[in-house]
C-alpha cells in the first residue's frame, strides 16, 4: 500500500517532467533577451556585482573598513600628487580606506533594500490580497489608511520616528517598510479586482475552492511580474532613502560603514577632501542607476502590451529598412 | 461643488488627524518624553516632577484628548531650546521654506514641460534619448550629493557663490537647484510619455488634417490633455519638496527654514517644536492638495469635482 508521502512525490515527479529544460529553456531566452537591450543588460550586471561585492567584501577590501592610522588621514586618491597607491581612492579623517568602505558599505545597502522590500512588499501584498478579494468593510477601511499615508510623505515621519527610538539597522529596516507597503497593496489590490471577474476564477470558486486556494493559486501568480518590477523600483528608491537617513544622522550609526554615512561624516571635510564626499555618493549614484535601468527593462519585457509595440517598431523599421 | 469641499477637507482633516496621532503615539508610547527631554544625569526626583509639571504622569487617553484640544487650539506649547512658543518659532520659518519650494517647482515646470514636449516630438530622435538619459540620471542621484557637488563646485573651487547659510538671492541658487533638477528629471518623463500618447490619439490627426497650424495642435490641444499627469505630479513634487527634500537641502545649506528648524530640534531633543513643525507641514500639504485638485478642475472641464 503506498503512503500518501509517496503519492505526493510522484505527483511532483510527474508536474516537474518535461521541465527542467523548459525552465532553462526559458531562462535562456529571458538572459538573451536582455543581452539584445545593452542598458537593461547593465542594469542586471551592477545589481549582480553588488551582490558579489556585499557577500565577498573581507576578501576584496584591501584594508580594516572601521580601523585607519591617524598618520595616513586625508591622504587623497592614488593619481594626485600625494596620493598613494596603498590607499586608491584616498582615506578619511581617521585614516580609514575609502575603498574597503564602500565595499563594505554595499552589504548595508543590500540588507536593508532587501529586507525593507520584503517586509514591506510581503505585508502590502497580502493586504491588498484582502482587500481585493474580500472586498466591503475590509476594502474600504485599508484603502483609507492607504490613502491617508499615501497623502503625507514618509521623510519627516521617519525623522521623527527615528529621532525618539535609537537609530540602527534594525529600526532603520522597520521605519522604512512601514513607509513603503501602501504602492503593493494600492497595485496587488487593482489587479486582484481585474483577475477576481475572470471565468477562471469564477470557476475556482464554484468548484469549492477555499479563499485561502483561490488567492494564492490562481490570482496570486498573476501578480508575479508586476510585483518583481515594482519590488526593483522600489529598492532602488529604499537606497535612495537609507542613504537620505544615515546622511541626516538618523540611520546608520558610527563606526559601520554606510555610503550615506560616509558623505555625511565627509561634508565637513568638503573644503579641503573633495573625495570623502565624491565616492560614496558616486557609489550610491552608480548603484541606484543600475537598479533603475533593471526596473525600466524589466517593465517593458514583462509586459504583453509593451513587448508587442516594441516588436511592431522593430518590424517597421526592418520593414523600411528593406524598402532602403 | 459645496459637496467636494466638504469632501476634500474631510479628507484632509483624517490626514491632519492620521499624522497627530502617529506623532503622539511614537513620542508618548514608542519613547519616553521624560528621557528625551532631561539630561541623563537629572535625579528621580527631578524626572517626577518633570513628569508632573508637564503632565505625563496623567493616563494616556487623557493626555490625548488634552493634546487634541491643544491642537485645535494651535497651541503646541513652548520650545525647550528656544523658550518661545513653537508656533511663533514655526510660522517665523515656514516663509523661508516656501522662499525656496515655490521657485524650484516653477523653474522645474519651466524646465521639464518644454523639454518633455519637445522630446516626445520625435520619439527615439537625438533630443528624446538626450531627455530620458538625463533623466534617469537625475532620478538615481541621491539628493544631498548633489547639493554637496554644487558646493564643491561652484563655492570651494570656483568661488562664485557663497557655501552657506541664507539671506542674500545668491544664497537661494544652489539650494534652488538642488530641489529643482531630481523633479526635473520625474516631470519631463511624464511630460514626454503623456505627450506621445495624445501626439498618437485620433484628434490630433483629425486637426492636422484639417489644416490647422502643428505648433497648435502641440501646444495647445496635445499639451492640455498631456498636462493632466504632468499636474498630477506636480502637486505630489511640491508636496515632498515641502515636507521631505527641503529638510535635505535646508540641512545641507544650513538654509534657516522649517527644513533645518526640523533637524536642530531634533538634535535639540526638542520635542515640542518637532510636533508642531510635523502639525504645520501637513496642514501645508493637505491645502497644497485641495489647490491640486480645483486646479484639475481648470485644466479637464471633464473632472467632476466629487
Amino acid at each position: 500500500m503506498r503512503t500518501q508521502e509517496q503519492v505526493r512525490a510522484r505527483r511532483r515527479r510527474e508536474l516537474l517532467r518535461g521541465r527542467p529544460y523548459e525552465v532553462l529553456r526559458s531562462l535562456r531566452s529571458a538572459l538573451y533577451e536582455l543581452w539584445g537591450d545593452k542598458v537593461g543588460f547593465f542594469g542586471l550586471l551592477v545589481v549582480l556585482g553588488l551582490v558579489f561585492v556585499a557577500i565577498s567584501a573581507p576578501l576584496l577590501a584591501p584594508h580594516d573598513p572601521t580601523a585607519g592610522r591617524l598618520q595616513d588621514r586625508l591622504t587623497p586618491p592614488f593619481w594626485s600628487a600625494e596620493g598613494s597607491t596603498r590607499f586608491l581612492l584616498g582615506t578619511d579623517e581617521q585614516g580609514r580606506d575609502i575603498l574597503s568602505r564602500i565595499i563594505f558599505g554595499t552589504r548595508v545597502t543590500i540588507l536593508v533594500g532587501g529586507s525593507v522590500v520584503l517586509l514591506a512588499g510581503t505585508f502590502g501584498t497580502l493586504m491588498g490580497l484582502i482587500a481585493g478579494y474580500r472586498g466591503g468593510r475590509w476594502d474600504s477601511i485599508i484603502m483609507r489608511i492607504v490613502d491617508t499615508q499615501v497623502a503625507f510623505p514618509g521623510l519627516l515621519l521617519a525623522l521623527v520616528i527615528l529621532a525618539v527610538i535609537q537609530p540602527s539597522v534594525t529600526s532603520v529596516i522597520v521605519v522604512l517598510a512601514i513607509n513603503g507597503w501602501m504602492v503593493y497593496a494600492r497595485m496587488t489590490r487593482g489587479v486582484v479586482l481585474s483577475v477576481k471577474e475572470t471565468p477562471y476564477v469564477d470557476a475556482a470558486e464554484i468548484v469549492g475552492c477555499r479563499p485561502r486556494r483561490v488567492i494564492f493559486r490562481h490570482i496570486l501568480p498573476n501578480l508575479a511580474s508586476p510585483l518583481l518590477t515594482l519590488a526593483v523600483l522600489e529598492f532602488a528608491r529604499i537606497i535612495l532613502a537609507e542613504a537620505a537617513l544615515s546622511f541626516l544622522g538618523l540611520g546608520i550609526q558610527p563606526p559601520q560603514a554606510s555610503w550615506g554615512l560616509m558623505v555625511s561624516q565627509g561634508k565637513n571635510y568638503l573644503f579641503n577632501a573633495w573625495w570623502l564626499v565624491t565616492f560614496p555618493g558616486l557609489a550610491i549614484a552608480l548603484t541606484v542607476l543600475g537598479v533603475n535601468l533593471l526596473a525600466s527593462w524589466l517593465r517593458v519585457a514583462a509586459d504583453p502590451q509593451e513587448r508587442e509595440k516594441r516588436f511592431a517598431a522593430a518590424t517597421s523599421q526592418r520593414a523600411t529598412q528593406g524598402a532602403v | 461643488m459645496g459637496r467636494f469641499a466638504v469632501r476634500r477637507i474631510a479628507q484632509g482633516l483624517i490626514v491632519i488627524f492620521g499624522v497627530t496621532v502617529v506623532v503622539f503615539v511614537v513620542t508618548r508610547l514608542v519613547g519616553d518624553p521624560v528621557d528625551v527631554l532631561l539630561p541623563l544625569e537629572a535625579t528621580e526626583q527631578q524626572r517626577r516632577e518633570f513628569e508632573h509639571r508637564l503632565g505625563f504622569d496623567r493616563p494616556i487617553p487623557v493626555q490625548f484628548v488634552d493634546y487634541v484640544e491643544d491642537l485645535t487650539r494651535f497651541d503646541f506649547g513652548e520650545s525647550f531650546w528656544q523658550h518661545r512658543p513653537v508656533m511663533e518659532i514655526v510660522l517665523e520659518h515656514l516663509p523661508r521654506t516656501f522662499t525656496l519650494v515655490i521657485p524650484a517647482m516653477l523653474l522645474m515646470v519651466v524646465l521639464a514641460v518644454p523639454l518633455g514636449v519637445l522630446a516626445a516630438l520625435r520619439p527615439g530622435g537625438l533630443l528624446d534619448r538626450a531627455t530620458v538619459v538625463l533623466s534617469l540620471i537625475g532620478l538615481s542621484i541621491p539628493q544631498f550629493w548633489l547639493a554637496l557637488l554644487f558646493i564643491l563646485v561652484l563655492a570651494v573651487e570656483l568661488r562664485i557663490l557663497p557655501p552657506l547659510g541664507g539671506g542674500s538671492p545668491a544664497h537661494m541658487i544652489m539650494p534652488v537647484l538642488s530641489l529643482a533638477l531630481p523633479a526635473v528629471g520625474r516631470l519631463a518623463m511624464i511630460v514626454r510619455s503623456s505627450m506621445i500618447d495624445e501626439l498618437n490619439q485620433q484628434y490630433v490627426k483629425m486637426a492636422l488634417a484639417k489644416g490647422m497650424p502643428y505648433a497648435r495642435v502641440v501646444g495647445v490641444h496635445a499639451l492640455r490633455n498631456a498636462s493632466i499627469p504632468a499636474l498630477t505630479l506636480s502637486g505630489w513634487e511640491f508636496i515632498r519638496a515641502l515636507a521631505g527634500y527641503s529638510v535635505i537641502v535646508e540641512y545641507v545649506f544650513q538654509w534657516p527654514g522649517v527644513g533645518f528648524l526640523a533637524m536642530q530640534s531634533i538634535e535639540r531633543q526638542d520635542l515640542f517644536l518637532l510636533q508642531g513643525i510635523v502639525f504645520v507641514v501637513a496642514v501645508m500639504v493637505v491645502i497644497v492638495n485641495i489647490i491640486v485638485d480645483i486646479l484639475y478642475k481648470a485644466v479637464d472641464p471633464r473632472v467632476k469635482l466629487a
